[in-house]
């Protein structure tokens, strides 16, 4: 019994720390390619550590001849907009659908659910052209207003939390003269927090790392975002692995920072938005 | 956890808020839903009901994608070309690399999803390790196993270290590997959201009926057959669903690492190549993604007939 317990426990030990292995090698011997140089480089197996583990020549490199800075500010500028517009469209539909009796309420509601089941990157062909048509073709302003119109999640969580608001507290603030908009504003709005934490944490992550629409509608390129200016390292620094690596850590480094200081959130946040 | 159901009860509840006093604003409170909506509703139709029907009207016509030309309805042609054209045919089969890797992807979150449940040594190390990958952006991960895969890389370093140098082929560039290989890159990135949903679930079962269970002389295997495989149904069917409809829109992985080179062009590619590349077949593209569109739409309501809404009772 003890003998078969022990070695349960030692398969166990066993799967995970493999699977640990299978996780980060993948990872950390990109980390050891981007701190070589380049005669280094192909010089050295890809396990050898770096002769020097604070060369940050290829991260320089990286940054201004492959346009990452560029990227970080398009994708930052894309980030807050779209993340400020998600939140308020996100509470105004869903304080509408929960807080008011009106017509066809159920068919707009229906509408809403209808629209979560219609996966984004298979209408992109007939999208395109209404984009084009708006012109917005090459703009900034095509990803932006892509990711407010079809971000149906983040209404299903501002939906679900807005029910545990006791209904009391609107009446209590109209009983006080306030009319629905201040209610909203005043009342509403600022409880929604944690859900609001919620739906930064799971939309700023999807948008930090979207390629397809960036790549569709922005191949002007000073309109790099994040994944689109690192896809672009294909074609110049096509045989510059070490060049490469460190473009992928400038990548990936930020969200690993973001997942180290907020890992319960995050963890949380997509459990509540997977199970919309 | 919250389930869907919470959302279509929402009238019922809501119709509490018509109270006396909100009447009190005559007629305002009718119009006052619609100012809350119009935005939402506006971009809900431009980027996704009007886009959806479009996309329909397009696959009955043939068309280059320019304003300035006509388009020519062709009736179901484009429909009967998917299904004939030889360059088409082919990407059905490489989904099923995907799906395959889906199940592959299910049983080991399930796995370690449920070795975690259990007491565990460094268990948020352990836990951290294995979701990342799921938070890394997509372009990143296509480059890092390209430089994993790529001859003489890590992965061919790693086989000849243990003495399997025989075993080192082409991952990418030879066509009866590389869809694995991009399979296997897939369960790397999406095994890690898996096994977090799973593990939520299994850790929001009761711990008194697994101490029930042990009194009762319930070992490992009895607790998980009778206990938390019941009491993760639900989540279990939920992520076969977006496993299986994600493996029918593949698109990052192959395309940033092999632009769908050496037979590893998945339906997404074809449809991107075809609606926006050199060959300007919007109709055709357009019948392409009305079919996946229907066949997501399918696997849903399938998994909404087998696994209902309802949570399942443990006690």
């Amino acid at each position: 019994m003890t003998a078969t317990r022990a070695i349960f426990i030692f398969l166990k030990y066993l799967s995970l720390a493999a699977a640990a292995v299978v996780t980060m090698l993948p990872l950390v011997v990109v980390l050891i390619a981007s701190l070589k140089g380049a005669a280094e480089y192909s010089r050295t197996g890809p396990f050898d550590l770096p002769s020097n583990l604070f060369n940050f020549e290829n991260f320089a490199t990286a940054i201004v001849k492959g346009d990452m800075l560029q990227g970080l500010a398009n994708t930052a500028f894309i980030l807050v907009v779209s993340l400020v517009g998600t939140i308020l469209i996100g509470t105004m539909t869903a304080y509408a659908i929960d807080r008011f009796q009106f017509r066809f309420k159920s068919l707009v509601l229906g509408a809403f659910l209808v629209a979560a089941l219609v996966p984004s990157v298979t209408t992109q062909v007939a999208t395109f052209q209404i984009v084009n048509n708006l012109g917005l073709f090459n703009s900034i302003w095509a990803p932006i207003v892509l990711f407010l119109g079809t971000d149906i999640v983040s209404i299903y969580i501002f939906v679900q939390f807005m029910q545990a608001i006791p209904r009391s507290l609107d009446e209590a603030a109209m009983l006080d003269g306030a009319n629905r908009f201040t209610i909203y504003w005043r009342v509403i709005l600022p409880l929604l927090k944690p859900a609001i934490a919620t739906v930064i944490i799971i939309r700023g992550i999807a948008i930090y790392n979207e390629f397809y629409i960036p790549f569709l509608y922005m191949p002007s390129s000073d309109l790099g975002v994040i994944s689109t200016s690192l896809f672009r390292f294909k074609g110049p620094f096509g045989a510059q692995w070490e060049v490469i690596a460190a473009g992928t850590m400038v990548v990936i480094i930020p969200t690993l920072i973001l997942f180290l200081v907020m890992q319960r959130y995050i963890y949380n946040g997509f459990v509540s938005g997977a199970s919309k | 956890m919250t389930t869907r159901t919470d959302i279509p009860s929402a009238p019922a509840s809501a119709g509490r808020s018509s109270t006396p006093k909100g009447r009190r604003n005559g007629q305002g409170w009718k119009v006052t839903p619609w100012l809350f909506l119009i935005v939402p509703l506006a971009l809900l139709v431009t980027f996704i009901y009007l886009p959806a029907g479009n996309l329909i009207y397009y696959s009955l016509t043939e068309w280059d994608g320019f304003g300035a030309t006509p388009k020519v309805f062709v009736g179901a042609a484009n429909y009967v070309a998917i299904f004939t054209r030889n360059d088409i045919l082919p990407v059905f089969l490489v989904s099923v690399y995907y799906i395959g890797a889906s199940f592959v992807q299910m049983a080991l979150a399930l796995y370690f999803a449920t070795m975690l449940s259990f007491s565990t040594r460094f268990r948020n190390l352990f836990k951290g390790i294995l979701f990342f990958p799921y938070l890394i952006n997509g372009v990143a991960i296509g480059f890092v196993f390209l430089y994993l895969f790529q001859p003489g890389g890590t992965l061919d370093s790693v086989l000849h270290t243990f003495g399997l140098g025989s075993l080192t082929q082409h991952w990418l560039g030879d066509p009866s590997v590389v869809n694995y290989s991009l399979a296997a890159t897939s369960v790397w990135r999406y095994m890690g959201l898996n096994f977090v949903l799973f593990l939520g679930a299994i850790q929001s079962i009761p711990a008194q009926i697994y101490e029930a269970a042990e009194i009762d002389g319930a070992n490992r295997w009895h607790q998980f057959r009778y206990i938390i495989a019941p009491g993760i149904r639900r989540i279990i069917g939920l992520s076969f669903i977006l496993a299986i409809s994600g493996s029918l829109s593949v698109f990052e992985i192959p395309y940033v690492m092999t632009l769908g080179e050496n037979g590893s062009t998945t339906f997404v590619i074809k449809v991107v190549q075809l609606g926006f590349g050199t060959f300007h077949k919007v109709g055709l593209a357009s019948a392409m993604a009305v079919l996946l569109l229907a066949i997501v739409l399918f696997v849903t309501w399938i998994q909404r007939r087998i696994v209902p809404d309802e949570v399942v009772d443990l006690s």
